[in-house]
């Protein structure tokens, strides 16, 4: 209750610097988690085999004796993920315009300056912002339904109507990731090397040809998926509407 | 140059004066021809002598030193006094006050009452409890060149105020900061005469409103006059707050 009374200069709580550091470390956590899910998701591009040994070893076959796996390991890791999502919204949210006079004083600034940086910053909020609601049908979707395989994901995709939402979540991560990733870098003063306006040359060229790769790879999956989906519409059906079994021969032969 | 290839530029300035009531912001044009190493400032006084001279705009030592100069120059927050019109091809030039800053009328912001502030809220000071006990007949303790050499380059800041215009952060949040506090508190930190700990420039600079409210935009390392190293100097300081180090 001292807080009450007592000069804020006076005193000031070290909870802002635990916030920043935690927004800041969530931030890191997902912004590379979101890469390599995107590598491992389009092993599509490989083929089903590519596919289905990348998802056999998110189950973690290889620690059963049967060769099944264990969803139970794709909860975790999605309860895990969704936990990070979560926090990293709640303080993200923390910087977002509160009002309408601060988004008029935003977007004021954007027009009057056309300053790239600025400019991102605001996409990393919008599409931070997109997230919210696309990232948790996701994430809600596969905590509940957690096999991996081509054909439940291509049904998931193409029956189960997810391909807009998809591409939107793949917009928004891989822009909101890579621009959050080199905010980072220059915020905390990473990869500054003996000229720091050089390296912030390069990180920004790194940024944008990695969006550009990963948008790439996510859109050319996304098609694969759309692809095995319309073949197998028929049985997709039945892939929707049932509960999935354990393993998708079950379901296709 | 000749005659016949000098170009007529177009300034297109807004015109406000609060002080007068009733008037309303307007932006108005202006013409005037260019001469071999013209500045943004020579232009000023050109048409505050030859066309309206009630044009309000500040400036002291016209060569980059004061930082009274500063405004948005197509876009872009820059002193008028180094900024050369040929960098513009077009030839069509707009001049706006600097936001964030009250206006004093047309191109002129009190730039001065931030500035205050800002010294006052970062103790803008060496601060040194044993100061009073200070030996006057000893030798002062030495620096090494190249501390002193950093400290100078944090105080090559003019306080013009272009970083605080460019800052997106600071026109959303008006308790904010913003660069030239941060480069201040930066050149005491550094300084090992400032007896202040850790803890003390944490009670200065450590919340929303001090350097973890800082977004990282960037405008004050692009658009800083100087040079300044912004944003490593925010960088050390947000790491030096964050890990209480």
């Amino acid at each position: 209750m001292e807080n009450l009374v007592l000069d804020n200069k006076t005193k000031k709580s070290r909870i802002p610097a635990w916030l920043d550091l935690t927004q800041s470390g969530t931030g890191l956590v997902l912004g590379l988690f979101m890469w390599v899910h995107m590598l491992l998701i389009s092993s599509i591009l490989l083929g089903k085999g590519s596919f289905n040994f990348v998802a056999n070893m998110m189950e973690l076959s290889f620690l059963s004796p049967t060769g099944e796996g264990y969803p139970i390991a794709v909860v975790l890791a999605v309860s895990g993920v969704f936990t990070l999502f979560i926090l990293h919204a709640g303080l993200g949210m923390r910087k977002f315009p509160s009002s309408y006079k601060q988004y008029k004083a935003v977007r004021s600034q954007m027009k009057l300056l056309k300053h790239e940086d600025t400019n991102l910053w605001f996409y990393q909020a919008l599409t931070g912002f997109i997230m919210f609601f696309a990232g948790s049908v996701h994430l809600y979707t596969m905590l509940t339904h957690p096999d991996i395989d081509p054909y439940i994901s291509a049904a998931r995709v193409v029956t189960s109507n997810m391909w807009p939402l998809y591409l939107i979540l793949l917009i928004a991560v891989e822009y909101h990731g890579a621009i959050g990733l080199y905010r980072l870098c220059m915020k905390w003063g990473w990869f500054t090397g003996k000229d720091a306006k050089k390296s912030r040359a390069k990180l920004k060229k790194l940024k944008k040809t990695l969006t550009a790769f990963f948008l790439v790879l996510g859109i050319l999956s996304l098609i694969v998926f759309i692809l095995i989906g319309i073949k197998n519409k028929d049985k997709n059906q039945e892939i929707s509407t049932v509960i999935i079994p354990t393993t998708i021969e079950q379901t296709i032969s | 140059m000749s005659n016949e290839e000098k170009r007529t530029l177009t300034f297109e300035i807004l015109r406000y004066n609060p002080q007068i009531k009733g008037d309303t912001p307007k932006m108005k044009k202006y013409e005037v021809v260019e001469a071999p190493g013209m500045t943004v400032f020579i232009v000023l006084n050109e048409i505050r002598e030859e066309h309206d001279p009630s044009l309000q705009f500040d400036f002291v030592c016209r060569a980059g030193i004061c930082g009274s100069c500063g405004m948005i120059i197509n876009g872009e927050p820059k002193l008028a006094c180094r900024t050369l019109t040929d960098t513009y091809p077009k030839g069509i030039i707009t001049l706006l006050p600097l936001p964030v800053f009250e206006l004093i009328g047309d191109l002129s912001v009190n730039t001065g009452k931030v500035m205050r502030q800002m010294s006052e809220r970062v103790e803008s000071w060496i601060h040194d409890k044993d100061a009073e006990n200070v030996d006057l007949t000893r030798i002062e303790e030495r620096m090494e060149p190249e501390v002193a050499e950093e400290i100078y380059e944090l105080e090559r800041c003019v306080e013009c105020g272009l970083c605080l215009a460019a800052c997106a952060t600071k026109r959303m949040r008006d308790d904010f900061l913003g660069a030239v506090g941060f480069m201040r508190l930066a050149r005491y930190a550094i300084d090992p005469r400032d007896k202040r700990s850790g803890k003390e420039f944490y009670d200065i600079i450590g919340d929303d409103d001090g350097v973890f409210g800082c977004m990282t935009l960037l405008g004050c390392e692009d658009y800083c006059p100087k040079d300044l190293p912004h944003q490593t100097q925010i960088a050390y300081l947000r790491r030096k707050m964050a890990l209480g180090k």
